[in-house]
């Protein structure tokens, strides 16, 4: 699995209520829940992610509640993949639940600016920008994560193993 | 083996475990509430599997959006209801319960030595109990309804030591404020949060849980005491079968990643000001700040203990023009309580508004928001941008102590230069 696309920087700690703030949880539509995606800190980011984007974040991205909307939101506003340099533990694991790319590189802030070109490759274990000329390898997901992402989800993952059986 | 690492290899069926280790892991008890559920019985529907793997052990709670305050909540709870009857799943209702942390332990849901997963992140307050309890989201709450089982990495662990005897007015909130200060937000992150020592062995079921209920503000996996008989005395009579508290000791031998010292003898209360939960300060260096809202209640204080410290301050009292107060017992059991020991009229008389248990202004989805440029003193766990309201608002944590002398003074304020003469 591959991702590509241009990167959106955010600093530490972003936090689910500003991903995607309590109000909002009544929402069911991702798509609605898509038009609040990081409103707490940018009510323009929808616009500027639909394109397809990928998020750097910095230290513990995605502290807080463990609303899966958070991830949901991102994923449904365009975003491929989040970068950052820690994650908290909730959030990474929803985001894969829900088939949306995460993966941890420490450097990578310093080494991304707004815009740049960014490629991930899951398999290969690889982080480049291409902007830059910049690559990482990094400490790559264990194989059963790389499968539900590959799946879309834990969900189709979990019927496609239950179906096996 | 830490007791964490003790009961994680139980529930995977294994001698031993090593942090890092990834083992599959039965769970003993899963919870989904009104604003995660929803998504859950969405995914499982999903799956395609009409029954829960054992209906005695999903419990729903409705606390966050209750009751119905649009038309959507109201569909949410009605989704739930449904679900619930469908599957006889346990569900506390409106009125029935309370907030979910609190209702899972007060109705014998939480065991020491489990493995309890809930769809909120505040899950880990049942390590209070000596419980191996996290926090998931709703299709990782959907999968556990479908198989009963979730890969856990096993935590390296922090071992918070704590002693000392805490200062008159001093709370088990500001022992965890000051704690998740020195730590930072990001300081247990992945990590399992073990306290000990004399303060957390003196200290009430409530403490406990505030101080377990924080661990995630720091990013811990789970937070943990060793049962003993405080833990005892509180689930006697809720849980059928206790199982053996020896076994759920750490060793002696038990490897920790790093170990933490506090004494909270010279504690002075602790505020975590806007918004960041790390950004602590002593309440005497927090300067002059005028508040339009102070909100006693949640998860983290809305307990019997926390609303009686509250009313010792606020008996006799009024809330000062321009402030509102609001109060809400975390549980109805609580309530019922409080109601017995005459807490709520004193709180009434006060000037303060009780409101009926549920999660109320904490998440800023229901009561008790903020508007832009209000500030708000708060017992709850999070001040982060927009949590009770407006992105413009402010909101400062704090114990019941502070907030209940805020409200009267309109000013955040410490209590013990109040009492003196």
């Amino acid at each position: 699995m591959t991702v590509l696309g241009p990167a959106m920087k955010f600093g530490n700690n972003i936090d689910t209520d500003v991903i995607l703030p309590g109000k909002y949880l009544v929402l069911v539509d991702p798509y609605e829940l898509a038009k609040h995606a990081l409103e707490g800190l940018d009510p323009n980011f929808p616009d500027k992610a639909k394109k397809g984007v990928i998020i750097i974040g910095g230290k513990n991205f995605g502290c807080g509640s463990s609303r899966e909307q958070a991830p949901l939101a991102l994923k449904y506003a365009g975003v491929k993949c989040v970068i950052a340099e820690s994650f908290a533990r909730i959030f990474f694991r929803n985001a894969i639940n829900i088939g949306l790319a995460v993966i941890e590189q420490k450097g990578i802030s310093a080494a991304v600016d707004d815009g740049d070109k960014v490629t991930v490759d899951f398999e290969a274990g690889t982080i480049q920008n291409v902007s830059k000329g910049r690559s990482f390898q990094v400490v790559k997901l264990p194989p059963f994560i790389l499968e539900i992402l590959a799946d879309g989800g834990l969900i189709e993952n979990l019927r496609r193993r239950m179906n096996k059986k | 083996m830490n007791i964490t690492e003790k009961i994680l290899a139980k529930a995977s069926g294994k001698n031993t475990v090593q942090p890092g280790e990834i083992v599959d892991a039965n769970v003993d008890m899963v919870m989904v509430h009104d604003l995660t559920g929803p998504l859950a019985v969405e995914a499982f529907k999903k799956i395609g599997t009409e029954k829960v793997w054992d209906n005695q052990k999903v419990v729903v709670i409705l606390d966050h959006q209750v009751p119905a305050e649009s038309i959507k909540a109201a569909e949410l709870h009605k989704t739930m209801r449904q679900f619930a009857k469908d599957r006889k799943l346990r569900i506390y209702d409106v009125g029935r319960g309370g907030i979910c942390h609190q209702v899972m332990p007060e109705k014998g849901h939480v065991v020491p030595g489990t493995v309890i997963v809930g769809a909120d992140s505040h899950t880990c307050t049942y390590g209070a109990f000596g419980a191996f309890a996290t926090g998931i989201g709703s299709t990782e709450a959907a999968a556990v309804f479908a198989t009963g089982k979730i890969w856990l990495k096993v935590p390296e662990a922090i071992k918070i030591n704590v002693n000392g005897k805490f200062g008159e007015y001093v709370t088990a909130k500001d022992l965890i404020l000051n704690i998740i200060g020195k730590l930072g937000v990001d300081g247990a992150i992945y990590k399992s949060a073990e306290f000990t020592g004399q303060t957390i062995s003196e200290m009430s079921i409530a403490g406990r849980m505030t101080v377990c209920n924080m661990a995630v503000e720091m990013g811990a996996k789970n937070g943990i005491v060793e049962p003993d008989e405080t833990t005892r005395k509180f689930l006697q009579d809720r849980v059928k079968t206790l199982p053996d508290f020896a076994a759920l000791k750490s060793d002696k031998d038990a490897a920790y990643e790093q170990t933490v010292e506090f004494n909270v003898a010279e504690l002075e209360p602790q505020v975590a000001c806007p918004s960041s939960v790390d950004n602590v300060k002593p309440v005497s260096e927090v300067g002059n700040v005028p508040i339009e809202q102070a909100f006693i209640g949640s998860c983290t204080n809305g307990r019997i203990e926390d609303l009686r410290l509250a009313a010792q301050i606020l008996k006799g009292e009024k809330v000062k023009d321009g402030v509102r107060a609001l109060v809400i017992p975390a549980s109805v059991e609580v309530y019922k309580q409080a109601l017995a020991e005459g807490l709520i009229e004193i709180f009434t008389e006060a000037g303060a508004v009780v409101c009926g248990s549920a999660c109320g202004p904490c998440l800023g989805g229901h009561i008790g928001l903020l508007a832009a440029g209000e500030t708000c003193v708060s017992t709850s766990n999070r001040n982060f941008i927009g949590r009770m309201g407006s992105t413009e608002a402010s909101v400062y944590l704090a114990s019941p102590a502070t907030v209940a002398a805020s409200a009267v003074t309109g000013k955040i304020t410490d209590l013990r230069t109040l009492e003196a003469p």
